[in-house]
């Protein structure tokens, strides 16, 4: 634990040193994206650093998102934080209620830098935003969940279309399971954010009480009583049906990779994963995106954005801010945009981006074909209290409960309900602890 | 008994200094803030904590989950110990008979230990996998009856044979080195009054070695308590449903992945606490039975 301070630290302090030698300002970011994604985001950095010859931005990756916002903390205890961290969309509230950071929309201003705020979707401003709809963070790599489903699979079993509720979703299982029986139709894994997060925001039901949170940090968790208890209770049923089959990292290959290769013939997942499916299915394999489905007597309303956010931190001199300033608004230009959702599954945060991209047929063509779907999903209805998002404090322990709880259920080891009971439960004792921390605050 | 000291204690004092300022820096310093974190309400980012006195305590000690976690913790203490220890000490025992083949076997032996605990977490979740790995082969002939993702003591087994397997080469070396100062002589003299193996093996050598078995039960369990992050982390994350989430684990997930500072405190006071405990507990009550001469 305090290894990872002092390598933070270390680290920090020998990038320091490095950036004083030059005569550019130089600045730093610090993101959690790995692998092919981290480079991308160091490519936008080289674009950025050859684009201008007054700044410098150093981009450091931190392996992963909880990484990057725990060596950030690590590193701003020390004074010797980045100007800019990449933070994942559950760390949101925990950061606006520390304060330590500088509105982006305030930065902007200062800085003179126009931006149309307004030109944001606002399934993604909103979760970004103040309670007056002011921007504090930069959306950045945006995504929403969509089902991924094989085309011929489906037709194998009398199907020319995807699901649109969830009750054909089932029949198309049984169907499936009725034409090849040995196949693995649905591979699943508990996932918070797909299972819990959107489903809900699909559906226009509350996660917690105050409006998912936005109201105040009294609120409490209320999951175990909607709608979504009834979907955990029937994912259950089709996994014990043997209609649906676990796939984790752990146990090998993750759902990703199971409907990749042609093992699982759906599973649902974030938008970004479309890239890695192209680039890792098996030749032939016919496969397509669609919305979530929703349970039949639901009027289907947007989903929110996944993924993370850009913020710049307090604490930095003038100079730095100008610099991150300048990089926040080479990231927005619709170029940029282009750059980073074509290399990506990402999304475009912008309604010119998005537009940009559908004048040049971006979406027309596979590789990229489908992923406007995501688009669609977020604008589907206006924003509605219930769809704004989730302004939840440690929502990161609540995730983790309510993992740990479906696993308890999954395995047999007690009922659904009772499991949703106690992931509610724990997840309130998390919210009063958070409530406690920042006693007296309200998010700004 | 002559002593040589020093007159000078200033001299001496400046001599100590670098040590202690050392062990003040990096084990009293963090562990006062430890302490100190875990009787308020830290907040992740700073900017600001309140007292909570006692509350973050009482709130771990009441939650039956927090307890899973030390049961399991002790379990999986129990399992590596016995189980590294055990294998290290015949193995160590087979290589002191000077049997052919031994020399390489001893460098084999040795090598495990500089592995980190990451990778042999990702080497043992290829060979444990239910579905790709060599556990496979038995799930084919028996169906499903290897699942560590979904049954608990499945996982712990899985983590349990990964910790003794990299403690068995650390233990080896120093069995091996506490046999190995036996007197041969005595041994000798034994084989001559005609022991077999296992005579000489019960009656002198294990009464003999019971300094290098005190040593190294200490060692690994407080290894078992503080090391374990690596290998849980790269092969279960604590799961399935909580059944591997061991005391420092948790410690990582509630302070780093769920900012949740204070209580991430409060569990590392407990743990160090609980490692006090047992480490003075052995020397209490085991170190009796140890002969050191």
């Amino acid at each position: 634990m305090k290894a990872t301070f002092i390598s933070a630290f270390a680290v920090a302090a020998v990038l320091g040193g490095a950036a004083q030698a030059q005569d550019k300002i130089t600045f730093e970011y610090w993101y959690g994206l790995s692998g092919y994604l981290g480079d991308v985001v160091q490519k936008t950095c080289d674009r950025f650093n050859a684009a201008q010859d007054t700044y410098e931005i150093h981009c450091v990756g931190q392996e992963g998102y909880a990484n990057a916002v725990q060596n950030t903390i690590a590193a701003f205890r020390a004074g010797q934080h980045p100007t800019i961290v990449q933070s994942f969309d559950a760390g949101t509230p925990d950061l606006m209620m520390s304060g330590q950071f500088y509105p982006v929309y305030e930065m902007m201003a200062d800085y003179d830098i126009d931006i149309d705020w307004t030109d944001y979707f606002p399934g993604i401003s909103n979760y970004y935003a103040t309670s007056k709809g002011d921007m504090v963070a930069m959306p950045f790599n945006s995504s929403t969940a969509v089902m991924y489903y094989n085309i011929d699979d489906l037709a194998a079993a009398g199907w020319n279309r995807p699901p649109e509720t969830w009750e054909e979703f089932e029949q198309i299982l049984n169907d499936l399971d009725a034409v090849q029986p040995d196949h693995c139709h649905y591979g699943y894994s508990p996932s918070s954010w797909v299972d819990l997060e959107q489903f809900s925001m699909a559906h226009g039901i509350p996660v917690a009480t105050r409006n998912n949170g936005y109201d105040g940090t009294d609120a409490e968790y209320v999951f175990n009583t909607t709608l979504h208890a009834k979907h955990m209770e029937n994912q259950l049923r089709w996994y014990k049906e043997g209609l649906a089959e676990i796939k984790t990292t752990q146990g090998g290959l993750n759902t990703r990779d199971a409907f990749a290769q042609n093992i699982c013939s759906f599973y649902f997942g974030s938008i970004a994963g479309h890239a890695g499916v192209h680039a890792t299915a098996v030749e032939g394999l016919n496969w397509d995106v669609a919305m979530l489905p929703v349970y039949e007597g639901t009027e289907r309303k947007n989903t929110v954005v996944g993924g993370a956010a850009l913020w710049v931190l307090a604490g930095k001199s003038e100079d730095e801010y100008r610099g991150a300033a300048e990089y926040l608004k080479f990231l927005a230009t619709p170029d940029s945009a282009l750059f980073w959702s074509t290399n990506t599954g990402y999304i475009p945060v912008t309604l010119s981006g998005y537009q940009k991209m559908m004048d040049e047929g971006f979406y027309d063509k596979a590789p990229y074909k489908g992923r406007e779907v995501a688009i669609e999903s977020l604008t589907y209805t206006p924003v509605t209290p219930l769809t704004r998002g989730l302004r939840l404090g440690g929502f990161m322990q609540t995730r983790k409960e309510w993992t740990a709880e479906m696993e308890a259920a999954f395995a047999g080891q007690k009922p659904m309900q009772e499991a949703l009971d106690v992931a509610a439960e724990r997840s309130n004792k998390v919210l009063r602890n958070f409530e406690r921390t920042y006693k007296g605050k309200t998010f700004p | 008994m002559r002593r040589a000291y020093f007159k000078n204690n200033w001299i001496a004092a400046a001599l100590v200094l670098p040590q202690l300022l050392i062990i003040f820096v990096f084990f009293y310093w963090p562990t006062s803030q430890a302490v100190f974190w875990s009787l308020t309400f830290e907040q992740p980012w700073g900017g600001g904590n309140d007292w909570a006195g006692l509350h973050h305590f009482r709130e771990l000690l009441s939650d039956s989950l927090y307890w899973q976690s030390v049961r399991v913790s002790l379990v999986y203490a129990a399992g590596t110990t016995v189980l590294g220890m055990g294998l290290a000490l015949i193995l160590a025992l087979f290589v002191d008979r000077q049997l052919r083949g031994y020399r390489q076997y001893r460098v084999g032996m040795i090598w495990p230990y500089a592995v980190a605990a990451p990778a042999i977490g990702l080497a043992f979740r290829y060979i444990f996998n239910p579905t790709a790995g060599v556990m496979a082969y038995v799930n084919q002939v028996w169906d499903g009856i290897w699942d560590p993702i979904l049954t608990g003591w499945h996982a712990m087994a899985m983590i349990v044979i990964a910790g003794a397997w990299k403690n068995i080469a650390y233990n080896f070396i120093f069995f091996l080195a506490g046999l190995q100062s036996i007197p041969r002589s005595l041994i000798e003299a034994s084989a001559m009054d005609g022991s077999g193996v296992m005579r000489r093996m019960r009656d002198i050598q294990l009464p003999l070695l019971t300094p290098t078995f005190f040593f190294i039960l200490v060692i690994n369990i407080t290894d078992s308590f503080t090391d374990s992050f690596g290998i849980v982390d790269t092969m279960t994350n604590g799961g399935p449903a909580r059944a591997t989430n061991l005391m420092v684990y948790k410690i990582y997930v509630d302070g780093f992945e769920g900012q949740n500072y204070s209580s991430a405190a409060a569990q590392s006071v407990i743990l160090m606490v609980l490692v006090i405990l047992l480490t003075f507990v052995q020397f209490r009550y085991i170190e009796r039975r140890v002969h050191y001469s």
